[in-house]
């Protein structure tokens, strides 16, 4: 009984998040419907969506309607990030369309024509979006736009030179006459393509780098509309809440499903096998949510855990630092380590230590799958299409262009929608599957509650990291050895062939970079026995290891008696962007004047960091304050980021913000932990987010550059803790190693000094 | 049979009487723009005014809801503050993935009704039941301020 709502607005914005014309196309001439906040749109799959000989479609990323509304077709998900709006004011820069008539939709899955630059592959990830995205969809705006020059000049017999553009309006201004495009696109969809096409200079650009340009999902996110894979309900649709092992490998044994069938509305209890890469168990299918998650929760299940692993995080972090002790793999290598016993060296030895992280997306995991007779359809927050596809097709013995996928907004990701082995999407499907032969062919949705996901796996690995760094006479950094010990989220994966001599380049990306050691060696062991299933967290690698090799960074400069900062400096000599972040931010942060003292028994400190991820470079300058009790607030971040062209100032600005405040809440909190196998925690209470009253002040400085536009949905995050631990320290002499930094700064506990390996038995 | 003031229509639902609030506005009546974040209350994602106070729907079962108004995101736009509230949102481009968004949007009608010029400190109090995984604290606490101050002209 859907209501209708008071904005008359939404209908069209539902179509910014749902390939309509996909989903025409899928329902094989079948009346097929969907809702949406409380608006039910029914549409006729036999009825052309649009009259097709009015709409111009010159290529695979726009249409031009008759309506004038010009239609970008995405190809990269819309998570938070903000590629909808980029993608967008690229193609329209070019087009010159105006702002208020563009909107987006997602593109279908078609690596044929929407693959992330030349992998050959359709995902979002790794912060490139903006980069893969800027000469493609800028040259699509530019052949549109030629086109619809062309058309007028045809229409009005003047030369295609005398034509302007601006605003969404064709002008020639020696016969006055104007129009917006509508008018034109019959005569530009007949039209040949434009051999070639030229495109603006920066100092021609009106949109891109304009910081006024508003959002394209804002609006539909303020009032209720947008469409999420959890607002998805197809006619009949059934939800599926399901139940997992409480240890990752376990298979069902045995379920008693009396009181779960007892509960008035549950529609079948669906028993499922596992496969690679998910994991099985019981679903109970229902009409609402609710009535599916209470009868999940009244299942009587018995696990065989034969397999089940048993991993525990404090025998694993045991096990790891054991691991340490020896040598790994070599992955980097300059010059000689060994130098580093040369007498009258000063030898510092730390190890840094972080926990396993959950992405805990707003949005818990869920994916919505219809099996068909032409194969499966797919909608999904998705992020990783070309995998998801072959995953799918593979499970059900089908071609991945069987595999129809509808990409919908995603309630946050972080990396945990781009699954390398396609977990939750497998479930999904493995659940409808199993169901079909129990003769229930409804569209079904498979939702995690916050607790399976939390729960789920597919985790930041946990990492130790430790360093071993040597100091001259003049306090100059002469050498460096990085032994890396961690899973590996690539083995197994499509991605592994990125794997070389055994060295997942994910697992050490970033790690001593970009200093300049004469002799340097980063080491890596990659344990594969672990069974805690791993994938990548927003920025990868570098979340562990800027944070190993800044926070040494500090303890180097302090036991130098230097500044951190002047010291950072002294290294980066032939890096001159990662200079010029390091210098805006230490320059903004105020770091030659003296902090303000803080109230009585308040100790104030600050940090610095500096790190580049995904070809964007990120400094920030972290303010904290610790009170007599130990209690930490981070009162301030300052960040310096340089992107290359920035694309849209304002979204920059945001992803800077976020990612902040995402890697602040891991640092501060954040750990997934295992007792015998079992993961402890369950929800937002004991995976505390980052709230409002933990957020700090933020300045973000972007370097105007005229380089090629790179990511910032990444690279925002890997500095933030560095900074705030080195702020820790400057606050209060206590050097925190070991993420997260908990609730508490132990104050009391004497100054922690960096070790010196004199003094190490190991050594 | 319960019957309760659905953004401003009368709505009634033949549902189970603990059934909460949330999954009967999001499964049976088709207003998905209230969100599911959570399983003990700690997140914020599915508020909804209850009489013009901020409720979680989530814990709210629907027989508590009987005669009484109910407001979700979707009729935000129809209220004075509401509308404010969201212009500002949309101003300052606060969203990011947006999915915790109408909860925040709620939540900060009902903190603008009970204290028309909140300090941080009121803001702190009022909102950190509001996880916002994106982090987009910074602007929901600008945005808290001009509605404030947009209101405050308004009002005078
Ligand atoms: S869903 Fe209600 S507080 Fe999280
Ligand atoms: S905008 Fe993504 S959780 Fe708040």
């Amino acid at each position: 009984m859907p209501l209708a709502t008071q904005d008359t607005a939404s209908a069209s914005e539902a179509a910014v998040a749902v390939d309509r014309r996909a989903f025409l196309r899928l329902a094989g001439g079948l009346t097929l419907g969907f809702c949406l906040s409380g608006r039910a749109v029914r549409v006729r799959a036999d009825e052309p969506f649009e009259p097709a000989a009015r709409l111009f479609a010159p290529n695979a990323f726009v249409r031009i309607g008759p309506d004038n509304s010009v239609t970008v077709i995405a190809k990269y998900l819309e998570m938070g990030q903000g590629a909808f709006t980029g993608l967008a004011t690229l193609l329209a820069e070019e087009l010159d369309a105006d702002w208020s008539q563009v909107r987006v939709e997602g593109a279908p899955a078609d690596a044929s024509r929407y693959a992330n630059g030349d992998t050959g592959m359709q995902y979002t990830g790794g912060s490139n979006a903006m980069a893969n995205a800027y000469q493609q969809m800028r040259r699509a705006g530019a052949v549109a736009r030629a086109l619809l020059v062309a058309a007028a000049a045809q229409l009005w017999h003047v030369p295609t030179g005398e034509i302007q553009v601006a605003g969404g309006v064709v002008a020639h201004a020696a016969s006055k006459r104007s129009t917006k495009f509508g008018a034109l696109t019959s005569a530009a969809a007949a039209l040949p393509l434009p051999v070639e096409v030229k495109l603006k200079q920066p100092s021609q650009f009106k949109l891109i780098g304009n910081a006024g340009l508003r959002r394209k999902d804002s609006h539909a996110k303020t009032n209720g509309s947008a469409l999420f894979t959890q607002d998805l309900k197809l006619p009949g649709m059934l939800v599926a809440v399901a139940s997992h092992p409480a240890r990752f490998g376990a298979t069902l044994k045995h379920v008693d499903d009396t009181a779960a069938r007892a509960i008035p509305g549950v529609v079948a209890v669906v028993p499922f096998a596992g496969g690679p890469g998910y994991f099985g168990g019981v679903a109970v299918l229902a009409h609402n949510t609710w009535v599916a998650k209470r009868a999940r929760d009244a299942l009587v299940i018995e696990w065989d855990e034969t397999h089940a692993t048993r991993t525990d995080s404090e025998q694993l972090r045991s096990r790891y630092r054991a691991l340490a002790q020896q040598p790994g793999r070599i992955a980097v290598e300059a010059g000689d380590v060994a130098f580093m016993d040369t007498p009258g060296l000063q030898v510092l030895d730390a190890t840094y230590e972080v926990p396993y992280l959950a992405h805990a997306c707003m949005e818990p995991m869920n994916c919505l799958v219809q099996l068909t007779d032409s194969g499966v359809s797919i909608w999904n927050g998705e992020q990783s299409q070309t995998v998801d596809q072959r995953a799918i097709a593979e499970l059900l013995a089908i071609k991945p262009e069987q595999v129809r996928i509808t990409q919908l907004y995603a309630g946050g990701s972080f990396g945990r929608r781009a699954s390398p082995k396609s977990d939750y999407v497998l479930e999904a499907v493995a659940i409808a599957r199993q169901a079909a032969t129990m003769g229930q062919r409804a569209p079904i949705k498979l939702v995690w509650m916050r607790t399976d996901d939390m729960r789920g796996g597919y985790y930041r690995p946990a990492f130790l990291h430790r360093i071993r760094a040597a100091l001259d006479g003049a306090g100059l950094l002469v050498a460096w050895q990085q032994r890396i010990v961690g899973q590996s989220i690539r083995q197994g994966t499509a991605f592994d062939r990125g794997n070389q001599n055994g060295i997942d380049s994910t697992s050490i990306e970033g790690a001593a970079e970009p200093y300049v050691i004469a002799n340097l060696r980063v080491e890596l062991t990659t344990p594969d026995d672990v069974g805690v299933p791993v994938q990548g967290w927003r920025a990868l690698g570098h979340t562990h290891t800027a944070f190993a090799t800044e926070c040494m960074l500090d303890e180097l400069a302090i036991a130098a008696g230097r500044d951190p900062y002047q010291f950072r400096r002294d290294l980066l000599a032939g890096n001159p962007r990662h200079l010029a972040v390091l210098d805006l931010v230490a320059d903004k942060a105020g770091w030659r004047q003296p902090l303000l003292p803080g109230a009585h028994g308040e100790r104030r400190g600050r940090g610095i960091a500096v790190h580049a991820s995904f070809g964007s470079f990120v400094a920030q300058v972290a303010e904290v304050s610790v009170t007599a009790d130990g209690k930490l607030r981070v009162e301030r971040v300052v960040c310096a980021v340089d992107c290359g062209i920035a694309i849209n100032p304002d979204v920059v600005r945001a992803q800077m913000e976020g990612g902040i405040g995402y890697g602040l809440g891991a640092a501060l909190h954040g750990a997934i932990t295992l007792k015998d196998g079992v993961v402890e925690q369950s929800d937002f209470d004991d995976y505390a987010p980052l709230r409002m009253s933990e957020m700090p002040a933020i300045e973000v400085h972007t370097v105007p550059s005229q380089q090629p536009p790179s990511g910032v949905g990444d690279p925002g995050t890997p500095p933030l803790a560095p900074a705030v631990v080195n702020a820790i320290y400057h606050a209060t002499g206590v050097r925190i190693r070991t993420l997260p930094i908990g609730e508490r700064i132990p104050t009391n506990s004497p100054r922690v000094e960096p070790s010196d390996a004199s003094d190490d038995p190991n050594h | 049979m319960q019957t309760f003031t659905l953004n401003e229509r009368e709505v009634s639902v033949d549902v189970a009487d603990d059934m909460p609030l949330l999954w009967v506005l999001r499964d049976e009546l088709g207003l998905t723009g209230t969100k599911y974040g959570c399983d003990r209350a700690l997140c914020g994602a599915c508020t909804v005014l209850l009489e013009g106070a901020a409720v979680r729907s989530c814990m709210t079962p629907v027989s508590a809801v009987d005669g009484k108004n109910v407001t979700t995101i979707e009729n935000v736009a129809a209220d004075p503050v509401g509308r404010v509230v969201q212009d500002v949102w949309r101003r300052l481009d606060v969203v990011q993935c947006g999915y915790c968004q109408s909860g925040q949007i709620i939540a900060t009608m009902a903190l603008l009704r009970a204290k028309p010029r909140p300090t941080d400190a009121d803001i702190d109090a009022a909102m950190d039941g509001n996880v916002c995984r994106c982090a987009t604290y910074v602007r929901i606490r600008a945005a808290i301020h001009q509605a404030a101050s947009a209101l405050g002209v308004e009002g005078a």
